[in-house]
């Protein structure tokens, strides 16, 4: 046991082992705090910034950031609360969403973590951008209108699949996922079974011809929000 | 056409011996020799190196001088900086539109001249200025800008025009540029007489401990502006695991309103590779790159030539100064339009031929920097302190300055002065007497740490200039009577909007968020609730980003908001309908009456 490190999120003591970041930390100990950009089979990214904690009163990005013996994490603050708030808000105003008729509805990482933000509607002003949809691929399609730039689709191509579909290309707010062929989804090497399709969290890669499928009430957040599978998993309770 | 077209970029590359790392070069090259990198460039490009085509577009996209179409022959690019425009770029940029028939952003159908805007080039001692493909013109008036026009069109350059050299080394051939120094005010530090090898022989006769040691104790912090101590900084770097290690010069001075390293650059460029070497020595790595921003191009050829009379002169090399397995070189890395990469991790990246990114802390540079090996990042101005602290000692530069701050700074003051230029003056030194040595008594408010840095209020002029009150990499910028200062910083959020690099979503949307609410407050459309939205998000924007320009991108606001909130409340009024004053009907509805062809029947405001 000497090897684990011990630390504090809100105050509950947590047992981490070496090298684990603050996320998979909390992860394990059945502490959820907001993420989208991370995802465990995933490389960390630390880009949406939704999982930012203080750390002895720093902020910082859960997903990134290591554990250390001894450190005063703060999560569910009225600070940090009002920064996730800002941060998804942001993301939908960024972007084209319309809940009402995604397919993604229901099983939406973005959606489901605005709701257990207490998220209405965006305080920030839509930028309602133009943005391109690409629809040549015989099994995928992306909507970029949906697209939150959390990079998943880019990294998992790259370390699930072994592939290098994805990439960004641009810069500020014109930064958008760029496909590797010379314009066409379709002339990528890019497969339906691919984990780069699977990993989006939004509406923004999916599979043509399963769209609304599973009924309402049986959709992934339905019945329980976001993060209460981690948290079912609370050891201090 | 393609076969040619694939021979040249395989001959390219394979100068850069297919190097992916090597991807800044390689881009920048295939972009001189064919005017734009396009897409078939790059598939040709990520089959010579080896890499996915999307990646050779990820960092073509992201930097400003690149390009995927083609520019024209000739690249107008003006500075649209505040300080610029105080000085007429917008009237040169009329002239420039008028003499060739087309708008900024656009290209002559003859495919001659490309018109486009640039921020801040490191001129603003001389505005306004632009950069014509990799030379700088300085000074600009409408009739100059016609005379230019005509050479353009005349001749296809601007050789003709024989525009006169400036001072000191801007005369040298191989810089042969019309820039001038205005190095105003001259400590005993980085412009003083140095004789090359001086500091360098006083360090290799320590051992690299105690040469780290002597720079711990005078006290040097970084002078890019964060102020990070500079002897700790290489202590961690040489106490990393790794038999190779690299030093790397930050000389991407985009800060807008600083060009103190343009004059180091030009006058003293012994001094900073003296410093770089003294660093390879002190931490045991073998490498040094200085990254040089796209837009001190011209100064390539000159820096090249000093580094080789260095490898002549033994202080390059192999067992420098005969000192055995103590050796250093040192390459050129050019940047090409980001301001993002004057942040270590994003110059890295740049370095190893990626997109300008940020990269996720730790790993910190001194664990895991340049090609993941230890790395210390440090400032033009730092690596020159660090040579002048070998050559004088520790105690010299310590008694300098004030207390938390050693030493002398430059500071670029550039704006409403009588004399513009560069001051190498104490740390410790006041706006007021600064205000005094530049002539500009008359000042309404001071800008100090370029665009990410403070805009200060005649009340807090008593206020030092240091790291520990009002600290700056060098920019001072001066508004006189008259001068907006909503713009000012309507200006500066223009700016950062332009330069994140859109990674993380605080800088990327919320700097564009927080520019619009801006404008809505200089239209006159804001309201009181305005102001503390803004405060909101800027603090959001500030405590949520991931590296240094969104941490502080939100400065402008915040910081006119509290230094000059009466601008602010006379431009604000409670809403009388409770309706949002910014929002615009006709706007709303506009692209949707463009779809249906006629107007929509609501009641138009």
């Amino acid at each position: 046991m000497s090897d684990k490190i011990k630390f504090t999120i809100d105050d509950v003591e947590i047992e981490a082992e070496a090298g684990q970041t603050i996320l998979q930390a909390a992860d394990a100990a059945g502490v959820y705090i907001p993420r989208l950009c991370a995802n465990k089979n995933l490389t960390p990214h630390g880009s949406c910034r939704v999982c930012t904690v203080k750390v002895n009163g720093r902020s910082q990005a859960a997903c990134t950031q290591p554990v250390a013996p001894g450190i005063n994490v703060e999560s569910e603050s009225e600070e940090i609360k009002a920064y996730r708030k800002s941060l998804v808000e942001m993301l939908f105003v960024e972007g084209n969403h319309y809940c009402m008729f995604c397919e993604k509805s229901g099983n939406c990482e973005l959606q489901a973590v605005a709701y257990r933000l207490g998220i209405d509607a965006p305080k920030h002003e839509y930028l309602f951008p133009s943005r391109d949809v690409d629809a040549s691929h015989p099994e995928i399609f992306i909507d970029r209108n949906r697209c939150i730039l959390c990079g998943r689709c880019v990294r998992a191509s790259k370390e699930l699949d072994g592939k290098n579909v994805f990439q960004f290309v641009g810069r500020g707010i014109h930064k958008k996922v760029a496909v590797n062929s010379d314009a066409k989804l379709s002339d990528t090497e890019l497969a339906g079974v691919d984990m780069a399709v699977s990993s989006c969290p939004v509406g923004a890669i999916l599979r043509k011809r399963v769209g609304f499928a599973i009924p309402v009430g049986q959709r992934l957040y339905d019945a329980k929000p976001i993060g209460s599978d981690i948290e079912a998993s609370r050891t201090d309770k | 056409m393609n076969e040619n077209l694939e021979a040249v970029i395989r001959e390219i590359c394979q100068k850069y011996a297919n190097d992916s790392a090597r991807m800044m070069d390689i881009v920048r090259d295939v972009q001189a020799s064919m005017g734009g990198v396009s897409k078939v460039a790059m598939k040709a490009i990520a089959a010579a190196v080896g890499v996915a085509q999307v990646e050779v577009e990820s960092v073509v996209s992201f930097y400003a001088h690149l390009s995927s179409e083609s520019k024209g022959k000739v690249v107008i690019r003006l500075c649209n900086d505040f300080i610029d425009r105080m000085f007429g770029a917008n009237r040169v940029a009329e002239t420039f539109e008028k003499e060739f028939g087309i708008k900024f952003g656009e290209t002559t159908d003859d495919g001659l001249v490309s018109l486009e805007y640039t921020p801040c080039i490191g001129m603003c001692d001389q505005p306004p200025a632009a950069l014509i493909n990799d030379r700088i013109v300085t000074w600009l008036s409408t009739d100059m800008a016609s005379r230019i026009a005509k050479a353009i069109k005349e001749e296809g350059n601007i050789d003709k025009l024989n525009l006169p050299n400036g001072d000191g080394n801007n005369s040298h051939p191989l810089v042969n540029s019309m820039v001038h120094n205005n190095l105003r005010e001259k400590g005993d530090m980085i412009f003083a007489n140095f004789v090359p090898g001086a500091a360098l022989k006083n360090a290799i006769a320590e051992t690299p401990v105690e040469c780290i040691k002597n720079v711990k104790a005078s006290r040097l912090r970084g002078r890019g502006g964060a102020g990070f101590p500079t002897g700790m900084k290489w202590e961690f770097t040489r106490g990393a695991d790794g038999d190779e290690k690299y030093v790397l010069c930050n000389a991407d001075e985009g800060e807008p309103g600083t060009f103190k390293d343009r004059v180091i650059l030009t006058e003293a460029p012994e001094l900073m590779f003296e410093g770089m070497t003294v660093a390879g020595y002190a931490i045991g790595a073998q490498s040094g790159v200085v990254y040089l921003r796209g837009e001190y191009q011209y100064l390539t050829d000159f820096l090249n030539d000093v580094l080789q009379k260095r490898r002549d002169a033994g202080l390059l090399g192999k067992n420098i100064l005969g000192k055995e397995g103590f050796n250093f070189d040192i390459r050129i890395q050019m940047g090409a339009g980001a301001y993002i990469c004057g942040e270590e991790t994003a110059l890295i990246s740049s370095c190893e031929g990626l997109r300008g990114d940020p990269k996720n802390r730790p790993p910190f540079p001194a664990q895991k920097g340049y090609l993941g090996k230890p790395t210390s990042v440090n400032n033009v101005e730092t690596f020159c302190a660090v040579a002048k602290i070998m050559e004088k000692g520790a105690p010299w530069f310590a008694q300098k300055g004030s207390t938390g701050s050693a030493g002398l700074k430059l500071f670029s003051v550039s704006g409403d002065c009588k004399k513009p230029g560069v001051y190498e003056l104490p740390f410790g030194t006041t706006v007021k007497e600064l205000l005094q040595k530049v002539g500009a008594e008359d000042a309404i408010a001071v800008q100090v740490g370029g665009a990410c840095g403070i805009t200060v209020a005649p009340n807090d002029f008593d206020k030092e200039i240091c790291y520990d009150h009002l600290a700056t990499g060098g920019s001072v910028m001066v508004f006189g009577p008259g001068r907006d200062l909503l713009e000012l910083a309507h200006s500066f959020m223009e700016f950062f909007e332009e330069e994140s690099c859109g990674y993380c979503t605080p800088c990327r949307v919320g700097n564009t968020l927080l520019k619009r609410r801006l404008e809505y407050i200089i239209e006159g459309k804001g309201t009181p609730e305005d102001l503390i939205y803004m405060e909101t998000l800027g603090n959001t924007i500030k405590h949520t980003s991931r590296c240094g320009l969104g941490q502080t991108s939100a400065n402008p606001v915040l910081t006119t908001l509290q230094n000059f909130r009466s601008l602010y409340e006379s431009k604000v009024k409670p809403s009388v309908d409770g309706l949002q004053p910014s929002f615009s009907l006709d706007k709303a509805v506009g692209l949707s009456e463009e779809i249906v062809g006629r107007k929509s029947i609501h009641h138009h405001d």
